[in-house]
């Protein structure tokens, strides 16, 4: 008598406890969908210690971190004075200055901070997470959803901003009760099974909080949805008024509806976290780990590799000055390529290719701070995301510290596209003036609250000139360019080589693959 | 606060066909929104310049050399085109003669390289033609007079 998957799973479960009950679920294809396998493991006798990684940001601190731990001789060249790359955060007394000169100063009150670059991690990014986790850093939810956030166009609803919950309750509402009529006027015979039928009529009724007949109208069950017009109490006079839900049509010409499912990609949905204090606890966290492994302010200028090794030449960021030579028996490179194509380097001349055609697209995020969290003492707004057509496409608002007295900071803006290299080739404080223009009209408060505010541009960030690297064509091009080819000592890692661009769990997966690569290399070899 | 129902009626924006759609982040959807800068302005009196910026809202509007490379290409290559250095640089437009013949910087601008991005999406022929040539003859650069004008048609060929 055979087993069902679930009796199966039960008696391992009873028999072997929750660690075996995990791998048996990992086998029968269900826990694990990532191609993170857990801490790496390089065991065996390399022929040739001495590592050269370039680039401390989190693709190289964890090359560094896992390739020290096996028995190499690593040394890490960082451009900046400083670890983390774009895990990057600003705080109340940091300086910026980009790559035309033009410092900011970040004005904030203590405790507030913005992340120019990466500011979420989602539940299914197990590789930062696991070292989020061996590392110590303290994890927080991230608010990526918000019903009671806003969503705007400024030729919708007479440019009044709606509530989310509102805009998303109404269109499902209605969809479910046109598909709910259509299939019982027999209009989708021809699609669903008769057995079936009325079970999808049952479904849409739940689904779109529609009545006996079919209907979505104004009453305390749909208004448990998208909220009411006077909400239910206490004690007397307590009973709730219903709202009145928007048309369809109303709906579907505002054309608010585009936002309604950003939330729900693998990338955004529930469970994000964000960590505590800023983004660079990470970079910090990995840089107490391999700090003393690197070397700061050195500009690589050259990477060369021959049958004996790897020879790197790097100067002074600051100063200039003599070139330094160093070398390694093998070399992981993450350098973005918007750089290393302007170095003198010699890799095959297929990934040269990639190198020089590989380009980095622009993206701006804007930090401003007011006097008060207006955003929640007057509107209810605890973290979360409105979404505008206008140039600053969207506004966060911060998930921590809710109700707390002082200032707060709002992520001001996210850009793409053209807006981005129009607030690119402004002046910072110009491209803040905008940003607080255009939340002026989604948020009343902004003139009177705003205390100050810092923007970054990601083509104008001197050790990246830019957000991620795309592809000419990824699809002919990867498995060449990640590959170590068996002649080579140098092995490139980093966000642009993953299928998670922008991500650090790209990053961190890049350099993951790339150092087995190299180990595999240096005790095959 | 003032309206710029005045400034509105004088500049009379046309509303240009849409530039070819770029990829946008599937975490930022956006749409282009051509009464981006119809509101009134609550924080600001815009400059006709600056009104022009974000006229419409995703795409690059401006008209004329000099407005497309200080809006779009000033940012790296700096409004003086001395170009900007970090761990990689932007190159300066100045005295550069790669601009010498206008089909470098076409190519260029259409397709990227290394550092530089393709604008080939948001800007059209005619912008790309004029943004050529006002750094081929700006920054002390003389390649126009001596060389000749880029075309809109040039451009257009390149695309293919």
């Amino acid at each position: 008598m055979s087993m069902t998957r679930r009796e199966l799973l039960t008696a391992v479960g009873m028999t072997a406890g929750s660690a075996a009950m995990y791998h048996a679920m990992a086998t029968l294809g269900h826990a694990q969908e990532s191609t993170y396998q857990g801490r790496i493991e390089l065991e065996g006798e390399p022929n040739g210690r001495r590592v050269l990684v370039l680039g401390a940001g989190l693709a190289g601190m964890t090359a560094a971190l896992e390739l020290r731990n096996a028995g190499y001789e690593v040394q890490v060249l960082e451009y900046r004075e400083k670890a983390g790359g774009r895990c990057w955060t600003l705080r109340g007394g940091d300086d910026y200055t980009d790559i035309a000169g033009v410092t900011q100063t970040v004005e904030f009150e203590d405790g507030n901070y913005i992340n120019p670059g990466p500011w979420r991690i989602p539940y299914n990014h197990h590789a930062i997470l696991d070292y989020c986790k061996r590392l110590g850093v303290r994890l927080e939810p991230f608010i990526q959803k918000n019903h009671n956030a806003y969503l705007h166009r400024s030729d919708a609803f007479g440019g009044t901003p709606q509530r989310f919950r509102h805009i998303a309750t109404d269109y499902r509402g209605h969809v479910a009760e046109l598909l709910a009529k259509a299939t019982d006027q027999g209009m989708l015979d021809a699609e669903v099974t008769e057995a079936d039928r009325d079970l999808l009529v049952d479904s849409l009724r739940e689904y779109g909080v529609l009545t006996e007949d079919n209907a979505y109208v104004a009453s305390e069950a749909t208004s448990d949805y998208r909220g009411y017009a006077r909400d239910p109490g206490g004690g007397r006079d307590a009973a709730p008024t219903p709202s009145e839900p928007l048309s369809l049509n109303e709906i579907l010409q505002s054309e608010l509806w585009r936002w309604i499912s950003d939330a729900e990609s693998i990338h955004h949905q529930n469970t994000i976290f964000q960590p505590v204090g800023g983004m660079d606890m990470i970079a910090q966290a990995f840089e107490r780990e391999v700090g003393d492994l690197i070397t700061y302010n050195a500009k690589v200028i050259s990477m060369l590799q021959d049958d004996a090794g790897v020879t790197v030449r790097y100067e002074d960021s600051r100063s200039g000055g003599e070139p330094v030579d160093v070398t390694g028996d093998w070399c992981v490179c993450t350098i973005p390529f918007s750089i290393l194509g302007q170095m003198e380097h010699n890799l095959p001349s297929d990934k040269a290719r990639v190198v020089d055609t590989m380009y980095y697209e622009g993206s701006v995020k804007f930090g401003l701070e007011f006097n008060r969290r207006f955003w929640e003492e007057d509107e209810d707004i605890y973290g979360g995301i409105t979404y505008t057509d206008l140039p600053i496409s969207l506004i966060s608002y911060p998930s921590a510290d809710y109700l707390s007295g002082g200032k707060g900071v709002l992520l001001g803006g996210y850009v793409w596209g053209a807006n981005a290299y129009q607030f690119n080739a402004m002046a910072p404080e110009d491209a803040v003036r905008w940003a607080v223009e255009y939340g002026s009209r989604i948020h009343a408060q902004y003139p009177e609250e705003f205390s100050s505010g810092v923007c970054v541009s990601w083509h104008r960030v001197p050790w990246v000139l830019g957000c991620y690297g795309i592809w000419e064509d990824k699809a002919r091009d990867y498995a060449a360019t990640v590959q170590m080819g068996p002649d080579e000592r140098i092995v490139l890692a980093g966000e642009h080589l993953s299928y998670l661009p922008a991500w650090q769990e790209g990053a961190i997966l890049s350099a993951l693959d790339a150092i087995q690569q190299l180990h595999d290399h240096a005790t095959n070899g | 606060m003032k309206t710029l129902t005045t400034a509105l009626s004088t500049i009379a924006p046309l509303i240009l066909a849409a530039v070819a759609a770029q990829a946008q982040e599937a975490q930022a959807p956006t749409a282009a929104g051509e009464t981006a800068q119809t509101s009134e302005f609550r924080t600001f009196d815009p400059t006709e310049a600056e009104w022009e910026i974000f006229r419409s809202s995703g795409e690059i509007t401006h008209e004329g050399g000099e407005a497309v490379y200080n809006a779009t290409c000033a940012g790296c290559h700096r409004p003086d085109g001395e170009g900007a250095v970090g761990a990689g640089v932007y190159p300066a437009l100045a005295d550069n003669e790669l601009l010498a013949a206008p089909s470098y910087p076409i190519y260029l601008i259409l397709e990227g390289q290394r550092a530089m991005p393709p604008l080939g999406g948001f800007l059209d022929d005619q912008q790309i033609a004029d943004v050529v040539n006002y750094i081929r003859s700006s920054f002390g650069n003389e390649f126009v007079e001596e060389f000749g004008a880029a075309t809109a048609e040039q451009v257009a060929e390149t695309r293919q």
